[in-house]
């Protein structure tokens, strides 16, 4: 009775080994780094095992209309204040946002600039999808907005790219996969409940990142770069703040 | 004595006691620490939002189904700036946080999700070791007649006044003890893996039956807070029935085995 466990025990126990080994051969400049973390290596884990074993592309649930709830507004409820583009929020909004401009760089064969009227007359989505917050807290809201994919094209994504960075008005630095960059639900919202954005939930654009956790969803966008590798964004990114940088838990 | 009675006395599983074998005893302590860390890491995590709800949505603007006692974040009076936000009837509305609140969840979740796939990965081997060796079908399930309601208050009735004297280390168990095991083995595990699976945005967009079978987001974070708190009733019984029966000697039995 005793042989075969052994050898079943042996079998796990050298397949787990051999599947770290494969995790930590897989490691470069396109994965999220772990500066040798045992915590951020378990989010990568996670992050590499989403990848591998959920669909691509699968579409989060919509929700009715009638099922719009109240959303509290968290984090940064008006950039004004930040030190370095606080000012520049603060002239932007005086002027309605008309001078507000995206700028979509970095690995684009033709790097540009949209205005908000350009980026409104691209074809835009508009769904009713439940915000998830890290916190433990959900909210259904209506989101109206361009897909990113259709920018990023109109921009011209090279081959090689991999990553799409989000820096905002708040100083907030983030990114995610070109996988959930160009899905198909990855919108830059302008409109909420069939308004304009409100300032506390990061107009005048945001992003919606439905597959992931509420705070990659970045509000008031200032910029744009697509990286053909991941860029961790030192000191004010997420993982050397301790924190997960994939949130699809 | 009645052939239950028999089969139940403790010197009979002393001295048919085979000990626990080193398989089980390595998924134990896995499991054990992996436990652990999730249970105080998911403590961490609930403390940053203490409310809960019913259904999808549950937020600092919704009605809960209870609010623990175990932070101050949840400070509804302290949220600036309301403005109904729809055309909807039942104003829905929003409002800002610009308070600061309790949250250590960069390394509470990601702990939680470490331990998880440890205690996952644990409980797939020993799963199929359980099966293979025979063990979770000879020691675990309770055969057919232990669950007649008659048996198990016998057993019951065995417990209290602490009249339990020192039982065999490992197999065979007593009637509550497999009913005990198997429940969280096979019922409570599960069903905190899956739910924990419902709070996933990922998960849940690849699977949406998750959110169908459970409810909704927050049924699912509501659930998860009850299999914990069942786990933890498990862990404090388990403790007591450990000491009450011997508890050196049963932390040597699951650590080294009957063998030395």
């Amino acid at each position: 009775m005793k042989q075969p466990n052994r050898m079943l025990r042996r079998a796990f126990i050298k397949g787990m080994a051999s599947s770290a080994g494969v995790m930590l051969a897989g490691c470069s400049q396109t994965d999220p780094p772990t500066y040798g973390h045992v915590l951020r290596m378990g989010d990568l884990l996670t992050y590499k095992a989403h990848r591998l074993l959920l669909p691509a592309q699968a579409l989060a649930r919509e929700y009715d209309y009638a099922d719009i709830s109240s959303v509290p507004a968290i984090g940064t409820t008006n950039p004004s204040g930040h030190k370095e583009h606080g000012a520049t929020y603060e002239r932007l909004l005086a002027n309605r946002f008309t001078d507000w401009r995206l700028p979509v760089e970095g690995s684009v064969t033709r790097p540009r600039a949209f205005s908000l009227d350009e980026l409104k007359r691209l074809p835009s989505r508009t769904q009713i999808t439940r915000h998830t917050c890290e916190e433990g807290w959900s909210a259904i809201a209506q989101w109206t907005g361009v897909p990113l994919r259709s920018v990023l094209e109109s921009a011209g994504i090279r081959s090689t790219a991999r990553f799409v960075q989000f820096y905002a008005y708040d100083g907030w630095v983030d990114g995610i996969d070109m996988l959930d960059a160009l899905h198909p639900q990855t919108i830059l919202a302008y409109g909420m409940n069939g308004r304009e954005l409100p300032i506390s939930h990061g107009a005048p654009l945001r992003a919606r990142v439905e597959t992931q956790l509420g705070y990659k969803s970045t509000k008031f966008l200032r910029r744009i770069v697509v990286t053909d590798n991941f860029d961790d964004h030192g000191a004010r990114g997420f993982i050397q703040n301790g924190w997960s940088w994939y949130a699809g838990i | 004595m009645s052939d239950l009675a028999a089969a139940q006395s403790p010197a009979l599983s002393i001295s048919s006691s085979r000990g626990h074998s080193r398989w089980v005893r390595i998924c134990h302590w896995m499991a054990a620490a992996s436990f652990l860390a999730l249970a105080l890491s998911g403590f961490f995590i609930l403390m940053v939002h203490p409310r809960l709800y019913w259904g999808h949505v549950g937020n600092d603007l919704t009605p809960a189904l209870m609010t623990l006692p175990i932070s101050n974040n949840h400070r509804p009076d302290e949220l600036q700036n309301r403005m109904v936000f729809t055309e909807l009837p039942g104003a829905r509305v929003t409002a800002e946080r610009n308070f600061h609140i309790f949250n250590q969840n960069g390394w509470a979740r990601s702990l939680h999700f470490l331990a998880a796939w440890i205690i996952v990965g644990t409980g797939a081997g020993y799963f199929l070791l359980g099966v293979f060796s025979g063990h979770v079908k000879r020691n675990l399930l309770p055969r057919g007649r232990e669950l007649a309601p008659r048996s198990l208050l016998q057993d019951l009735r065995n417990h209290f006044p602490l009249r339990v004297r020192p039982a065999g280390v490992g197999p065979p168990y007593g009637r509550l003890q497999k009913l005990a095991y198997s429940s969280v083995m096979f019922a409570v595990l599960p069903l905190m893996v899956a739910t924990g699976l419902t709070m996933s945005p990922a998960v849940t967009a690849a699977y949406p039956i998750l959110l169908d079978v459970f409810g909704g987001y927050q049924t699912a974070r509501t659930l998860h807070f009850f299999g914990f708190t069942m786990l933890v009733l498990f862990l404090i019984v388990h403790v007591a029935m450990v000491i009450a029966t011997g508890f050196s000697r049963q932390l040597r039995g699951m650590t080294w085995g009957n063998e030395r």
